[in-house]
């Protein structure tokens, strides 16, 4: 027989940052994808790389998976444009304030730069941004890729491992034996990672992750317009507000000076197609933090979908009612961010590689414990 | 920036032959009909420039002049939406402009195909209905040495330009086999008007070479093009120039009827005898409805004129007309069918996308366009794969992505007032 050690299904960024992971720790890895290599949410992304304070859990992850990326930086082709831009949190008004503060007072003592800017520094830092606004927050470790040229990378630098990938072909279902292909096939693999993101919950049972529908607009070519990663901080009350529909103010940079603008949450929505409604709304709340966006000609806009868990943390571990079947899905809008991490901590569990951070967090079993 | 609401029971986007004739049409039938295109006069790419070029040009020209009921709107659609039936278009000002209709005739009309080769990004080389349209909007090509390149009777009709504005036509150099033309030239005798119009030409161009199984197999030159090296049948040499028109045939403008939800295919958008699209209350005529000249398009814009406006009986007398067009379309597209070996001008070296200078190598071992595009960003840039996409379908047989808004580079501003309109 020459079944894979392991087949992770999904060649998004976090599938492929897995299967270098496990290659390198010495395992026969295949990669199976419905689509193309990142075709799905790591297409549809903006590519950012930041640590978050949603929980110590997230926090340690994030940061953790920072580390990694810097390690792996240098080795990383010129495609993927990896600029440490920084991130930008703009407070509109003192309650927000207080927040960037809170924030600042949560990352200096565990050693994560951060700096808290006035109206003026703001203005400075971000010249488009609307006048009046009352300061930020700037985390100057965060940085932003081209996720699809990294996740191509990843894949072939797990090929030189002795990795195959296998791009087109649809999977019905995950199971112990291996994967239930769309012709009725089976393709055995002593273990299976269910890295399919949004479309996990398809292939495996006892996977509670749902879809979170995204739009993005890309610019034509404004050179300076933005230079960090600019997110508002009244993303925080919008994206946990509970409502199965939210817009906010986030714009990032590309190399080459194009600015993408987004971001809309759309819970439990399946339909590919841009919702003009939303992206209009997005659209809008740019143009309220940045007017100069107005005038900046729109070339194409897209949709995504994020895996969300509700607890807001990633599913890494072994799949509840599986012997062989294991999960690394559920990343919401950190699965660029946090690929690195997730991949030592899928790794440390199926291989004993070594990780930085304890895994107990983000095994799926905390959530099908914590429902039963 | 201002933002215009406007409305119209038949909305005409285009004003080429088909939508001029469409509108018409339309309007004849009582219809209230408006037109929606950014060009500055009636005629479209070729009519451009409002000059009464010949009886036919002047006839539809002056009845579009003289019909009562039509209203224009010099506005780029960047955006449509079939559910809330509206269209969102942009002036050349900056102002966003929405648009109602109970009706819609898509007159999209066509653009150029490219293929690379070596050289064809240098200055002087240009599109062949390009050259055409800067030489009618006054570029000065006296005394200037031009070379015309690719595949199709455009070729000789920008040719037939030049003379006539004092350029020397060095040669035009034609991909398709002489047989094949041939053949078609045959065909051309049950259409009598395409019959008079090709010898008129033929005999105004009579001093001009016309090499057919011919092709420019690369552009020279350091700065600007200074010469191209020809291929006939394995036979090279070099001819010296200022200009190289190239163009290898049309590509129908489908963009609009796709983020419309039309069914599409390889030749245009998908009708039937109406003119009538998958989409309700739809139409499509004229090149974007597959590639077939000035008189097909003529006769599909009236159909559909007269079928928007519930003119049926009269939509249908046209039948036959249409059919004897869409007759001689297919014997246009069999004639001059692009040959195998144009693939070979490609090296790896070659640019294939110049919005983002994505060369050809740089698509080795690419599964489709889509992973093209995200992994080399080929046609991400400006035009939107509008160029290599076309010359991409020959090459590597890959079929187009699917449209989403907007279908033109649009101001953020003018996005957002589609929720005024």
């Amino acid at each position: 027989m020459n079944a894979p050690d392991i087949i992770v299904v999904g060649a998004g960024i976090v599938g492929a940052a897995c299967a270098l992971e496990l290659a390198r720790g010495g395992a026969r890895v295949s990669v199976y994808d419905r689509g193309i290599v990142a075709g799905g949410a790591s297409a549809a992304g903006m590519g950012h790389v930041c640590v978050m304070d949603d929980s110590e859990a997230q926090f340690q992850l994030t940061r953790y998976s920072l580390e990694l990326w810097a390690e792996m930086s240098p080795e990383m082709p010129a495609a993927a444009e990896h600029v440490y831009c920084g991130t930008l949190w703009v407070a509109a008004d003192e309650e927000e304030m207080a927040e960037a503060r809170r924030k600042a007072e949560f990352y200096l003592p565990r050693g994560t730069p951060a700096e808290l800017l006035d109206e003026k520094q703001l203005a400075a830092a971000e010249p488009n941004l609307r006048k009046g606004l009352a300061g930020g927050l700037l985390l100057p470790a965060d940085s932003v890729l081209y996720q699809p040229a990294v996740a191509w990378w990843m894949l072939n630098e797990a090929k030189k491992l002795g990795a195959t990938v296998h791009v087109n072909q649809p999977v019905e279902s995950i199971e112990d034996d291996g994967l239930h292909m769309g012709d009725g096939t089976v393709v055995a693999a002593g273990r299976v990672v269910n890295a399919a993101g949004a479309w996990a919950a398809r292939l495996t049972r006892n996977t509670p992750v749902k879809p979170k529908k995204g739009h993005l607009m890309i610019t034509e070519r404004a050179a300076e317009f933005v230079r960090h990663e600019v997110i508002e901080l009244g993303y925080i009350k919008s994206a946990h507000s509970g409502a199965t529909e939210a817009v906010a103010f986030n714009v990032a940079p590309r190399p080459a000076g194009q600015v993408l603008i987004g971001s809309c949450r759309q819970l439990g929505v399946w339909d590919a197609a841009i919702d003009r409604k939303i992206l209009n709304k997005m659209l809008r709340r740019a143009i309220e933090y940045m007017p100069g966006l107005a005038g900046l000609r729109g070339i194409r806009s897209w949709t995504g979908f994020r895996a969300a868990t509700e607890d807001s943390l990633p599913l890494i571990g072994p799949c509840e009612g599986y012997e062989r079947v294991w999960l690394a899905t559920g990343h919401e809008g950190l699965g660029i961010t946090t690929a690195t991490g997730t991949a030592k901590v899928l790794a440390a569990q199926m291989l004993g590689r070594e990780c930085g951070i304890p895994v107990a967090p983000y095994l799926p079993s905390r959530r099908v414990a914590g429902h039963g | 920036m201002s933002h215009v609401k406007m409305q119209g029971s038949i909305v005409v986007v285009g004003v080429g032959p088909a939508g001029i004739a469409a509108a018409w049409a339309a309007a004849e039938a009582g219809g209230d009909v408006l037109m929606v295109d950014n060009g500055a006069a009636a005629g479209g790419q070729i009519w451009r420039g409002g000059k009464a070029l010949d009886r036919l040009s002047t006839k539809w020209l002056r009845r579009l002049e003289r019909a009562k009921g039509i209203r224009r709107v010099g506005a780029l659609v960047v955006s449509a939406e079939a559910d809330r039936k509206l269209l969102l278009a942009e002036t050349a000002e900056g102002g966003s402009v929405g648009v109602r209709y109970e009706k819609l005739i898509l007159a999209t009309g066509a653009r150029e195909r490219f293929l690379p080769f070596a050289g064809w990004t240098l200055p002087g080389v240009v599109g062949a209905g390009g050259l055409q349209a800067l030489v009618k909007s006054g570029l000065d090509v006296r005394g200037k040495r031009v070379v015309l390149a690719g595949s199709g009777p455009l070729l000789l009709a920008v040719a037939d330009l030049l003379r006539e504005r004092e350029a020397t036509v060095v040669l035009i150099a034609e991909q398709a086999r002489m047989a094949a033309i041939m053949r078609f030239g045959m065909k051309l005798a049950s259409a009598p008007a395409k019959l008079i119009q090709a010898v008129v030409l033929k005999a105004r161009l009579a001093t001009v070479p016309y090499l057919t199984g011919c092709w420019v197999e690369r552009a020279e030159g350091a700065e600007r093009l200074k010469s191209v090296m020809l291929n006939q049948g394995g036979r090279r040499w070099r001819v010296e120039c200022d200009y190289l028109g190239t163009g290898f045939g049309l590509i129908p403008n489908m963009e609009l009827a796709g983020l419309l939800g039309c069914e599409t295919g390889p030749g245009g958008v998908v009708v039937d005898a109406r003119q009538r699209t998958s989409v309700e209350g739809v139409y499509c005529a004229g090149e974007a409805a597959g590639i077939g000249g000035v008189d097909k398009s003529l006769a599909e814009g009236e159909i559909a004129g007269w079928a928007a406006a519930g003119q049926e009986d009269t939509a249908r007398a046209l039948e036959g007309v249409r059919a004897k067009q869409l007759g001689f379309a297919a014997a246009l597209g069999e004639a001059f069918g692009l040959r195998e070996e144009l693939k070979g001008l490609v090296t790896a070296e070659t640019v294939v996308c110049r919005c983002e200078d994505v060369r050809m190598g740089a698509l080795e071992g690419m599964e489709d366009w889509r992973e093209a595009k995200l992994q080399t960003r080929c046609g991400m840039g400006r035009c939107q794969g509008r160029v290599c996409g076309g010359a991409l379908e020959f090459l590597k047989g890959w079929t187009p992505a699917v449209v989403k808004p907007p279908v033109f580079p649009a101001r953020v501003a003018t996005m957002v007032a589609e929720d005024e309109v």
